[in-house]
């Protein structure tokens, strides 16, 4: 579901000197459906950058990111919206949502975008913020005036609010109390049941160990600087 | 594995763009007010421009939306009965798609509202501009757009220049998208408003985008209101187009000086 090939990344820095920094050399690996692997490595490596890269915000230098069926390195931006829209999820560690638009519509707005019919994709909205204990009188408020925790809860909803085939997780387990990472860790696993492939960052080793089918270290893949 | 993989790009291939523009320019004598620009904006997509003041970006909005004649190159729009290039038709036949498929939110809502007439006339009138006649229809369009973008109904009979500068806008918005087109040009819609409204007219942006399924142009030099609004950006740079593709890609990992420039200039709050 998601194959990686020989990817490559550089950043340009034209206001620093046009500095050019080389960050990622040979990058390879594999998610089949209904297998979770984790990014792991010290802080800086580049896990972020990877996941990125698999996101479409950053772009690759060489190599290629298959994403079923779609090479992110050539596609074309309509078809990376289209990707993201019905095949590829995401749960970042931030929330970023229009001020002022209420949790519930927030959460179910990927359903929406997919044609789904309001009543119905507000109600598996609410189930979803039931399930990781947003309590009822927050949810027609805006989260951007919510606690770390309960954003991070938000955001997730939202990432699983559609069945997507494939899936990106950035420490979803960060910030929660053991009652809420239970939640998360469960769905993440009914995640894998129907399928998903899933890439993830997970600083929660617990969780990690518990989710993951692999680890792929991306130590490996940082260019090594010529002393 | 396979499963999911063919399903997408079936739905997505077939259309044809909304709009094709090809190597249009436009010269102030021998200052460059917009060159060799060329995209594509595909229904249902938001495209963001952006770029520093002066840097061509209304010039071209413009000459896309035919208030301005390009000295070069082509807009071809996908009108009901095929493809035309909006540059070389007839000016009837531009006056028409500006006033049904088209629609145009000024940065000042004085340039896009008719101040003297009221809050119902100012939505009702484009409605019998493509040919609506009944009384109690068009009033009852009126109202419904007015609730849409958040107007009181009380206030229809109320003339734009008793709203506030917020209000404005938002009946600039209903105004021009009663007739219910398919490409809206903005220029700056959330220039000028205090960030309470804006937030509010983003969301009904958005809202809009998604269940009318319209396309939108929007110029601005907010970088926050493209991200939450414009799928593709394009960055402009005096007149020419220095990068182009997806938001946050744009955003995230800037290719050009001069975006990168512009990105890390951004204020946090």
């Amino acid at each position: 579901m998601i194959r990686i090939d020989n990817l490559s990344k550089s950043f340009t820095l034209h206001n620093q000197g046009g500095a050019v920094i080389p960050v990622m050399q040979g990058a390879s690996l594999h998610v089949g459906a209904g297998e979770c692997v984790a990014l792991v490595g010290a802080s800086g490596a580049g896990k972020s950058t990877l996941m990125r890269m698999v996101w479409g915000n950053y772009l690759a230098a060489s190599g290629s990111i298959n994403v079923g069926g779609l090479d992110l390195v050539t596609a074309t931006p309509r078809e990376i919206l289209a990707l993201r829209r019905e095949v590829l999820g995401y749960v970042s560690q931030f929330l970023r949502v229009v001020p002022r638009v209420p949790t519930v519509d927030v959460v179910a707005e990927p359903l929406l975008t997919l044609g789904m019919p309001q009543a119905q994709a507000r109600a598996r909205a609410e189930t979803l913020l039931e399930r990781l204990n947003i309590p009822r009188r927050l949810w027609s408020l805006s989260p951007t005036t919510f606690s770390g925790g309960e954003q991070q809860r938000v955001n997730i909803a939202r990432g699983f609010a559609h069945p997507y085939p494939a899936l990106l997780l950035d420490e979803p387990t960060a910030s929660l109390d053991a009652a809420n990472r239970e939640v998360v860790l469960q769905l993440v696993e009914e995640a894998k049941a129907r399928g998903a492939a899933i890439l993830g960052i997970f600083h929660d080793e617990a969780a990690r160990n518990r989710l993951c089918d692999r680890f792929v270290d991306v130590t490996r893949f940082t260019p090594q600087v010529a002393a | 594995m396979q499963a999911a993989e063919p399903s997408i790009f079936a739905k997505v291939k077939p259309q044809a763009p909304l709009l094709s523009v090809k190597g249009l320019s436009k010269c102030y004598g021998s200052r460059i007010g917009c060159a060799d620009v060329s995209f594509d904006l595909w229904p249902g997509e938001v495209l963001g421009i952006v770029g520093e003041s002066g840097s061509g970006k209304s010039t071209l909005l413009s000459c896309l939306a035919g208030h301005l004649a390009p000295d070069t190159g082509e807009v071809i729009f996908a009108t009901a009965s095929g493809p035309r290039d909006t540059v070389t038709m007839s000016e009837p036949e531009r006056r028409r798609l500006a006033r049904t498929d088209w629609a145009f939110v000024h940065q000042n809502p004085r340039d896009g509202l008719r101040m003297g007439v009221t809050a119902g006339g100012n939505v009702g009138e484009r409605l019998m501009a493509v040919g609506a006649r009944h009384y109690g229809t068009i009033r009852h369009a009126a109202t419904d757009w007015l609730g849409r973008v958040e107007i009181d109904a009380g206030r229809i009979d109320d003339r734009p220049s008793a709203f506030s500068g917020g209000m404005q806008q938002r009946l600039q918005i209903a105004r021009n998208l009663v007739t219910g087109p398919r490409l809206v040009f903005m220029d700056e819609p959330t220039g000028g408003l205090d960030v309470s409204v804006q937030a509010r007219l983003l969301d009904l942006l958005r809202g809009l985008v998604r269940e009318m399924g319209l396309s939108a142009i929007i110029v601005t030099h907010d970088l926050a209101v493209v991200r939450l609004l414009a799928d593709r950006l394009m960055v402009m740079k005096s007149g020419h187009v220095v990068e182009q593709g997806l938001t946050d890609q744009v955003l995230d990992d800037p290719q050009h000086a001069y975006t990168q420039l512009l990105v890390s200039s951004v204020l946090q709050v």
